[in-house]
């Protein structure tokens, strides 16, 4: 009998080594593959189980973590999510985090390369991970002020520090409360998601920095800029001033907003045409200059690239390849030149700063568990995009389009005003988009700011940049300054 | 039938003069031995417990301590008991039990933490009462039966006992169906129990007897056909209705994992008992020709073949009983790793009945690969200390049933493992001594005590012949 005994225990032998083996292979060697799986809820539980770090505006938590007896360890709270939603974005459980929570997960999670030997030393210590806080550079009041400006307008608000590049204000409407897509249940998360998702005015898109519009006659900033830039024109070079124009190669007719001349005279000035917002003087500089002109200072302002601050923000557009009609629409910000309000932001912020950039970015420093800084954001400068001289020119004249001009609605008493509106077309029938873009004190720019109204503010195709869009401006410049 | 030679029969005239004198003169090494890895056993026990506590609670609760060290003076009653009736007994069978025992109700008790229960709602506490009945059974058969051929002479009782145990899940009013498998019997709604657990001890006690009887039509006759002795036809018979039974059983209790155990159990024995292959291949393909067909027309069997064969399908896997268990235990694997989270660390909880069928899984998850290496060391001890029996035993009956109740333990850990990590389809079967489960800890202490009771024997009979 031993000789068969033997033979089965080789047997058994053999069914403990396929044992050994198979466990081997799926603790191992399939382990990453296993955790990678989407279905796999405990690696997503794990990045629940670590407390996330916070997102702080004005030193406050607008974003934390707070412990809950539940798989999750933690629950994310959104303090006045509404009114935070475009900066934080939210981070749901099964799913994709938006905003911040996803341009800086690495850092709010602990698993940025900067947090590396903390990782290490809590794996040493025993201690439970920590991500890193986040202290934006949005300024409380300037959010407050620009949110309650905005009213129940679809649009949005952007206020930033010409001097710095840091985002102050970044308001998008309609909003949505990202607490409601941070419970602990999944079903409940995807009803409330799928609600989002179908509901009037996409509130779920942070019309700040990822929403195109025809900017219309904002964009005039951009090609009066190319225009001084150029050294063939100044402010006062003259042009045209016809009660219509017929588009080259087309029967297609341009007029000036609410119809007419560019004020009185056979001739009118860049000065007065930027500052009464006419259109057809901004056709013919515009065809004078040609596209490529108009193109590479759009681009050096920002547009048709994809920037990140670290929130990414949509490539804003100046078209490719336009022929002489488009590029007589495109002087005033029509055809395909489309915008977020980031960008028109930049534009003013730029001119606000004696002509250089400076690089957007709402986060001003991330901040290690125990309060130490482990990323600072200095202001960075971008090149210079237009000389100072120009941006002088350009201030000067938008201060007269507000004291004096299309952009009345954000005269402010005792504080000069610089700003440009603008009321753009979309289709034959609908709403207009209305804008305002600007800055304040002209003087010495503390603060610029871009409204965007979209869908014509609920008055279809009769407001105007001027009507709606300004005395927002005029709101939030008043809310700040007065601070 | 002549009544083969029996050397225990002069054990019992021998035994009580030279069991006195060795008393006296010789040191008992075996026990000591045992008793020293008896508090390591407690010791790691204690530890995965507090462990547990520490990393799943954060705190020390003593109850739970408390009702682990009655356990373990338990388990030192029974280390007392053989220092007197079973002094030569194998030193490592009662450590390896106490410590599968233990390591179990650690991680049920850490899935209770998980499942925030608490007195008799909590598995571990009952999990901790059975291991105590468990005990107490197996010492009780320690003191019974003081000589295994005891056993020889109720083969046939044995055999009854076994097949009744093993239908008893079918007769109405008795039986309970859970998640699907028949195999369940319970009175109202109190106190259910796997008959079929101990079923397998009796089988394994009527397999040896009757096939040391029979043995010599079943192996020396016969055609040679293919280099090969193949059975008369007559002689198929008993294969023929353990067969049988496997298939009833597969098909009426719709536990697959049931049925391989004691199908396996039986070719074994049979292979050892005749020495002939030939019985093997023949048994082998009549269940996997069985499995074959129930696997076309049984939709629960056809599932678990698809589940193994496909179970990241995602088809498969959200499938109505899919894979969805499976892919989970392999997910619990995996975040496992080398070395495991760590006690009360990990998420077991998140796979379905991680306590018992899915206990490796859980603890593959906790202390990781490394951890459940040194769990399937200690099986594989456990059943290598069963196999010298089968090696150093005199008589074939002991020889078989020692081999017969280790290789079961061994096919049981094999079916049950190699299914959590997809070797062979997954089925029901409890990890012997670790998964909650009455019957199944009762069933295992049961073995663990025959198993010393062999041992034993095996070990005085030597030198009473010389």
């Amino acid at each position: 009998m031993n000789r068969e005994l033997k033979r089965v225990s080789i047997a058994v032998l053999f069914m403990f080594v396929a044992l050994f083996c198979s466990l081997s292979v799926v603790q191992v060697f399939q382990a990453d593959n296993l955790a990678a799986d989407d279905r796999n809820t405990r690696t997503l539980l794990d990045s629940y189980s670590v407390e996330r770090g916070a997102i702080l505006a004005g030193g406050e938590p607008i974003a934390q973590s707070l412990p809950v007896d539940d798989n999750y360890k933690f629950q994310r709270t959104y303090s006045n999510g509404l009114l935070y939603a475009p900066v934080t974005g939210f981070i749901p459980v099964n799913g994709a985090p938006t905003g911040l929570e996803q341009a800086l997960n690495g850092e709010l999670s602990g698993t940025s390369n900067a947090q590396f030997f903390d990782q290490l030393s809590s794996l040493v210590t025993g201690q439970d991970p920590k991500g890193a806080a986040v202290e934006t550079t949005i300024d409380p009041v300037a959010q407050q002020a620009a949110w309650d400006a905005l009213g129940d307008y679809t649009g949005s608000v952007v206020v930033t520090e010409p001097k710095t590049g840091r985002v102050l204000a970044m308001v998008s409407k309609p909003s949505y409360d990202p607490n409601t897509l941070a419970v602990h249940d999944s079903a409940a998360v995807n009803d409330t998601y799928d609600a989002l998702v179908n509901a009037p005015g996409d509130p779920l898109i942070n019309r700040a920095i990822n929403s195109l519009n025809p900017p219309g006659s904002v964009f005039k900033l951009v090609v009066v800029a190319a225009a001084l830039e150029s050294g063939q024109f100044t402010p006062d070079s003259t042009f045209p001033n016809p009660g219509t124009f017929t588009l080259p190669g087309s029967s297609s007719v341009v007029i000036n907003s609410g119809g007419g001349t560019c004020g009185s005279g056979d001739t009118v000035t860049i000065a007065t045409a930027l500052r009464l917002s006419c259109n057809i003087p901004m056709a013919e500089l515009g065809l004078q200059l040609g596209d490529d002109a108009i193109r590479e200072m759009a681009e050096k302002f920002g547009f048709n690239s994809e920037y990140s601050i670290p929130l990414s923000v949509t490539a804003s557009v100046y078209p490719e390849d336009p022929d002489d009609a488009q590029t007589a629409l495109s002087a005033f910000g029509q055809t395909s030149v489309r915008a977020t309000p980031l960008q028109m932001a930049l534009v003013s912020a730029t001119i606000a700063n004696g002509g250089i950039q400076m690089q957007p970015n709402v986060v001003d420093q991330i901040l290690a568990p125990d309060l130490s800084p482990l990323q600072t954001f200095a202001p960075v400068a971008s090149e210079r995009v237009i000389s100072a001289e120009t941006a002088a020119t350009m201030t000067q004249m938008m201060v007269n389009g507000v004291q004096d001009g299309a952009a009345s609605n954000a005269r402010i008493d005792g504080v000069d005003v610089a700003g440009k509106t603008g009321t753009a077309e979309n289709g034959d029938d609908d709403p207009y988009t209305l804008w305002f873009t600007g800055f304040a004190p002209a003087a010495d720019p503390q603060y610029a700011i871009t409204v965007l109204i979209e869908d014509g503010g609920g008055l279809g195709q009769t407001g105007y940049g001027n009507l709606l869009a300004a005395p927002i401006a005029k709101q939030v410049l008043e809310a700040v300054l007065n601070k | 039938m002549p009544r083969q030679s029996n050397p225990s029969s002069e054990t019992r005239d021998a035994a009580p003069q030279t069991g006195k004198i060795r008393r006296l003169h010789l040191p008992q090494k075996l026990r000591n031995l045992e008793l020293f890895l008896l508090i390591i056993a407690c010791g790691i026990n204690l530890g995965a417990v507090v462990l547990v506590q520490l990393g799943a609670l954060g705190q020390i609760d003593t109850t739970l301590v408390l009702l682990g060290a009655s356990l373990s003076g338990l388990v030192f009653a029974m280390h007392i008991v053989l220092r007197f009736v079973a002094r030569e007994a194998d030193p490592f069978i009662l450590p390896i039990a106490t410590l599968l025992n233990g390591i179990g109700i650690a991680m049920i008790y850490r899935i209770d933490i998980a499942n925030a229960e608490s007195g008799w709602e909590s598995a571990a506490v009952r999990q901790t009462v059975w291991s105590g009945l468990a005990i107490a059974c197996a010492i009780a058969v320690i003191l019974i039966i003081r000589n295994h051929r005891v056993l020889f002479r109720y083969t046939y009782v044995a055999g009854f006992v076994g097949v009744v145990l093993l239908l008893l899940p079918l007769v109405p009013g008795l039986g309970r169906e859970v998640s699907g498998a028949r195999v369940w019997i319970g009175f109202g709604n109190f106190a259910t129990f796997q008959p079929g657990e101990i079923a397998k001890i009796a089988l394994a006690v009527f397999f040896a007897g009757y096939l040391v009887r029979n043995r010599d039509s079943l192996s020396m006759v016969g055609k040679k056909f293919l280099g090969m002795r193949f059975p008369r036809l007559r002689d198929l018979g008993p294969i023929l209705v353990v067969w049988a039974l496997s298939m009833s059983v597969i098909i009426f209790q719709r536990d697959l994992g049931t049925a391989l155990l004691y199908f396996g159990l039986f070719l074994v024995m049979l292979y050892l008992a005749t020495g002939r292959l030939s019985w093997v291949l023949l048994g082998l393909s009549l269940f996997l020709g069985g499995a074959l067909i129930a696997s076309q027309t049984l939709d629960y069997v056809n599932g678990r073949f698809t589940n193994w064969l496909d179970a990241l399908n995602p088809n498969v896997y959200d499938a109505d009983g899919g894979s969805y268990q499976l892919v989970q235990g392999l997910f619990g694997l995996a975040k496992g790793g080398l070395i495991g989270t760590g006690w009360g660390q990990g998420r077991p909880e998140l796979t379905p009945v991680p306590q018992s069928d899915y206990i490796i899984a859980s603890l593959g998850e906790e202390i990781g690969l490394a951890g459940l290496f040194a769990i399937l060391a200690m099986y594989l001890l456990f059943v290598a200390r069963g196999f010298r029996i089968g090696f150093a035993g005199q008589d074939d009956f002991g020889k078989l049933l020692g081999v017969g109740l280790s290789f079961v333990v061994a096919l049981q850990c094999f079916i049950v493992i190699g299914g959590v990590t997809r070797v062979i389809p997954l089925t029901g079967l409890t990890t012997p001594f670790l998964a909650a489960g009455g019957s199944s800890l009762v069933a295992n202490w049961i073995i663990a005590a025959l198993l010393l009771r062999l041992s034993d024997t095996v070990r005085n009979q030597p030198r009473l012949v010389v």
